[in-house]
């Protein structure tokens, strides 16, 4: 589950702190800049009737070819003595109704066939889109002569072959989409609810689809203009006397070395058109894309900021040990409210021990994991206070180019989903060999023979043979394996481990842990192992430190922590766990929820669900007391003490 | 009727599967030649009692999701009969999805996913009630209360959308959804594994609850050994689309009899457990596409012999100590 603080705070940015959709698009300068030029151009056009404009159909041959800011003609006149600025009006009005006219029709059709193609699958959808993949073989502007050919040259007739020639790309884009969601659970779900088919689609399916329909005809709006103004330029679309912007332009083409100005306005009006629409429609894209709102556009830098401000550092403890970690602190900061991920934790790990950091989905234990070698993304993320030392060195303090070089190297990180770690496109004896060359100046035969030492050592049956596999081509077990054997490539000393096995079966599950367990005792690498599930603690780890709401509650070797849990918290867990060949034993739920960790409570984090709660637990800050070297627990009133301190 | 029906029958059959199989893919390819099949269920017999919570285990690719959706009519089986109270299933999923939908519902595995993320929970809720249950505005508004008092949801949930629900609350919302149309038998696909621990205790609490409170049945699917211990009835171990093992929850847990139970039993890690059984890393599931004429699990069998190879076992092979508790196993593990 990578349920971590971190999709909890995305989780929370959402329903309340995000800003709206239209507060996004104007912080887009760009979009806001097509925006009002668009809107401008819009209001002007509709405004035309009202505008104390000359009639711009009527010819006045003796005024015939006037310059700009001539007296009584803006924009000077055409040909025939019409003026342009009239005409430039009226001719803009009819290109955008066009425009938005074919789109709309075409939106309309095409997602139609989109979403029935999707949704039905099968003969329907090869039907559907063999017919589509025809319309698609012609040259588009064939086809719109072509039917243009057939009805008759017009305004109306080109407005029908230009949303024609555009139904395909809907339809394939929201064929795709449809495709994705109908395979969805809540699709399923909504069948078993007893709905039909015609239902499914266009109440469930549709609402999902929208977005991507308003996002597929903005970007649309604009090309649909320059066809209309293409097939009116070829004489095609609106028939004289009435402007559009294409027919001007293909009128002043005649006269274009004696009189530029009749080309030249038509061109640059359509030029300020589609340039506003496509700044805006992709402003609307950015905004509206699901993928695209996910982040992606905020380009997250590739080190967390490490902002510590006035606090001092702390200095390493005396413990010593490969990997020390002193108060640290990350925070997330999303629309205005501060998320405190990690609210202060210390961690000493020692040469090939395993210390699990057990907590549930928002407990803050994989963004304490991703911190230490700042892989927190910035912005919204950022280390506030603490230190991180690996053998002495703060690696909140070090340079960007000496962090590139300990990622991997010296510190290693293994993550959840091994399918979605590795490249699907490369074979995973490359992603070793990569591993490996960008670390250590080895030839390219050594590197393979490395290669093969690491894959046998994660005991994967014929390395040599697997080093020409794709990920996809291995199962989740013999995947997770590789990519341990991509973080033991350089000789970790820290191996960090976040939920490695919670994604695999449990046959696999214990011989990842076997395997984990019997690497760190031969190579002397400490682990850091962070999980869920006390039981896979109980398989490997020698300490144990339990987190809830950013900060750790418990901690001490994890035989004891689990025969004699101090925390409520710990002890409340642990009875949660269902264990095999136990079924009379009454699972112990714990009420209620953890607390938002952007409003946490004075006092214990846990006070609000503790059955043993007193008035002193709502109030400052309670301390974690270490009772011996290594056992500590955060709680004024512990359970089990007695024989432990 | 197999021996094996014939003996999973003593008491009310609610749900019949007999000799069921689901292929997917096959056909023939544009020139010629078979286009290669996977079959996700093979010869499965089961049967399940009223009122029972019948678990189902097994590891990821053994089928048992397949067997899910064949369940609730969400796919049909290529060959054999699925029976409902004696009513041909796949027949009634053609003729009436309705009706089934009335007699059994599904709860899924990820319980934000099956969530529209567009619609509110109302009308979420109010779908099955809308088009199962034939009830008027009044009516329903009365029994969405009922339905969020059974799953302990508070009334002013009914207007927010999914996003807004932790795991737990959406899979309670996912449980009410189920709850709504009175069906008399759910399929739980996984339903806890989704969820952190602390909640997953209150989930299993409420379903035990609720199976009291409405008479229902069960069955109940799992990876994880001790869920399905601590809530099942009856267990059934199934391996690479096969039934491995059936019986009793607490007789398959205390003398397992398949080489598999046992080795899953190993496997799963407890607090204060440091002993896991962990094979070598070859052991790996057969071929979908060209699977073994044997047993399928006889290649990371301690046991297996020539015959293992070479002979696919009944599924009532070996017997248990109760009548009701078999393995498709030539060589059971004796009685520890």
């Amino acid at each position: 589950m990578t349920d971590t603080a971190q999709s909890a705070a995305a989780k929370s940015k959402r329903s309340s702190a995000r800003p709206g959709t239209l507060a996004l698009l104007l912080n887009n300068t760009l979009a806001t800049g097509g925006l009002v030029v668009l809107a401008a151009i819009c209001l002007i056009a509709l405004a035309a009737p009202l505008l104390p404009l000359a009639n711009p159909d009527v010819t006045a041959p003796v005024d015939r070819l006037l310059p700009v800011f001539s007296d009584g003609h803006l924009l000077g006149t055409d040909h025939l003595g019409r003026d342009l600025l009239s005409r430039l009006i009226w001719g803009t009005r009819v290109s955008l109704a066009v425009g938005l006219s074919a789109t709309f029709i075409a939106a309309f059709f095409g997602s139609l066939l989109g979403l029935i193609a999707g949704y039905a699958g099968g003969r329907v959808d090869t039907l559907i889109m063999r017919g589509i993949d025809m319309v698609m073989a012609f040259p588009y502007i064939l086809l719109a002569l072509a039917i243009v050919a057939v009805l008759g040259p017009g305004l109306l007739n080109a407005l029908y072959a230009i949303a024609l020639v555009n139904i395909p790309f809907f339809a394939r884009n929201i064929r795709g989409i449809t495709l994705g969601l109908s395979r969805r659970e809540f699709v399923d779900a909504a069948r078993l609810s007893g709905k039909s088919p015609a239902q499914i689609l266009f109440i469930e399916v549709l609402p999902n689809v929208l977005p991507v329909i308003v996002i597929t005809m903005s970007t649309t709006v604009g090309w649909m203009i320059l066809e209309t103004a293409g097939l009116s330029f070829l004489g095609l679309g609106a028939q004289p006397p009435q402007a559009d912007l294409g027919s001007m332009l293909g009128e002043g083409r005649k006269i274009l070395f004696t009189a530029p100005h009749v080309s030249v306005i038509p061109g640059l009006m359509i030029f300020a058109l589609v340039m506003s629409i496509n700044l805006f429609g992709d402003g609307v894209r950015d905004v509206l894309d699901p993928r695209l709102r996910a982040g992606s556009l905020t380009r997250p830098v590739s080190r967390t900021a490490v902002e510590r401000g006035d606090t001092p550092v702390p200095p390493p403890s005396e413990k010593g040990g490969v990997l020390d970690v002193r108060d640290m602190r990350t925070e997330f900061e999303i629309g205005g409210s501060v998320y405190k991920a990690v609210g202060g934790v210390d961690l000493n790990l020692a040469e090939g021990e395993c210390l699990g950091i057990v907590g549930e989905s928002g407990s803050g234990k994989s963004v304490t994991a991703m911190s230490i070698m700042g892989l927190v993304p910035t912005p919204p993320g950022r280390i506030a206070g603490g230190a991180a030392y690996l053998d002495g060195e703060d690696l909140f303090a070090v340079s960007d180019r000496r962090i590139r070089k300990l990622r991997g190297g010296a510190v290693a990180y293994v993550f959840q989903d091994p399918l979605s770690t590795l490249h699907p496109l490369f074979t995973v004896g490359e992603q070793i060999k990569e591993a490996i060359g960008t670390h250590q100046p080895l030839s390219s035969a050594e590197v393979k023979k490395r290669a093969i030492e690491l894959l046998s050592l994660v005991r994967i049956p014929n390395a040599k043979e697997r080093l020409s596999a794709y990920p996809h081509e291995l199962s989740g077990g013999m995947r997770q394996r590789v990519c341990i054997a991509m973080a033991l490539a350089n000789d970790a000393k820290v191996l960090i481990a976040d939920e490695p096995t919670t994604a695999l079966d449990v046959t696999v599950q214990s011989q990842i842990l076997t395997l984990m367990n019997g690497l760190r005792r031969e190579r002397n690498a400490a682990i850091l192992f962070i999980t869920h599930d006390f039981g896979v603690v109980s398989a490997l780890c020698d300490r144990v430190a339990v987190m809830y709401a950013g900060r750790i509650v418990e901690t001490g070797r994890t035989g004891e922590v689990l025969a004699r849990p101090q925390h409520p918290y710990t002890a409340k867990l642990i009875e949660c766990v269902p264990v095999l060949g136990e079924p009379e034993r009454r699972l112990d739920a714990i009420e209620g929820r953890p607390p938002v960790v952007n409003n946490l409570p004075d006092g214990c984090a846990f006070a609000d669900r503790c059955q043993r709660v007193k008035p002193e637990c709502r109030s400052g800050d309670i301390a974690l007391v270490m009772s011996s070297e290594e056992r500590g627990v955060r709680c004024l009133y512990p359970l089990n003490t007695e024989g432990t301190a | 009727m197999s021996v094996v029906s014939a003996r999973q029958s003593e008491g009310d059959t609610l749900l019949g599967i007999e000799d069921v199989e689901r292929v997917f893919g096959g056909g023939r390819k544009l020139f010629g030649g078979d286009k290669p099949a996977v079959h996700a269920v093979q010869g499965l017999t089961l049967n399940v009692r009223r009122g029972e919570t019948l678990g189902v285990v097994g590891e990821s690719g053994c089928g048992k999701s397949t067997l899910a959706r064949l369940v609730v009519g969400l796919d049909l089986p290529t060959s054999g009969t699925i029976t409902f109270d004696g009513e041909d299933l796949a027949g009634l999923a053609k003729r009436n999805r309705k009706a089934l939908a009335r007699k059994v519902q599904y709860v899924f595995q990820d319980p934000v996913a099956s969530l529209n993320p567009r619609k509110t929970i109302r009308t979420i809720l109010e779908a099955p009630l809308k088009h199962l249950s034939g009830l008027d505005a009044r009516g329903r508004e009365k029994r969405l209360q009922e339905l969020l008092e059974a799953v302990n949801l508070a009334p002013e949930f009914l207007e927010r959308y999914p996003h807004e629900f932790s795991g737990g609350q959406a899979q309670r919302i996912g449980i009410a959804r189920a709850l709504a149309a009175g069906p008399e038998l759910i399929v739980l696909d996984e339903p806890v594994s989704a969820l952190d621990v602390s909640v997953q205790a209150q989930v299993l609490n409420l379903l035990d609850a609720l199976k009291e409170q409405f008479g229902l049945t069960y069955i109940f699917i799992s990876h994880d050994l001790s869920v399905v211990e601590s809530v099942s009835d009856r267990v059934a171990v199934m391996y690479f689309g096969r039934m491995a093992e059936l019986g009793p929850a607490k007789e398959i847990f205390r003398h397992p009899l398949h080489p598999y139970t046992d080795l899953l039993m190993r496997s799963a890690p407890a607090p204060g457990r440091h002993d896991l059984l962990s094979e070598d890393a070859a052991a790996e599931l057969p071929d979908p596409y060209n699977p073994p004429p044997g047993c399928a699990f006889a290649a990371r069998c301690a046991r297996k012999t020539e015959l293992c190879h070479s002979v696919r076992p009944a599924p009532d092979e070996a017997r248990g100590e109760g009548a009701n508790h078999f393995a498709a196993c030539h060589h059971p593990l004796p009685r520890a």
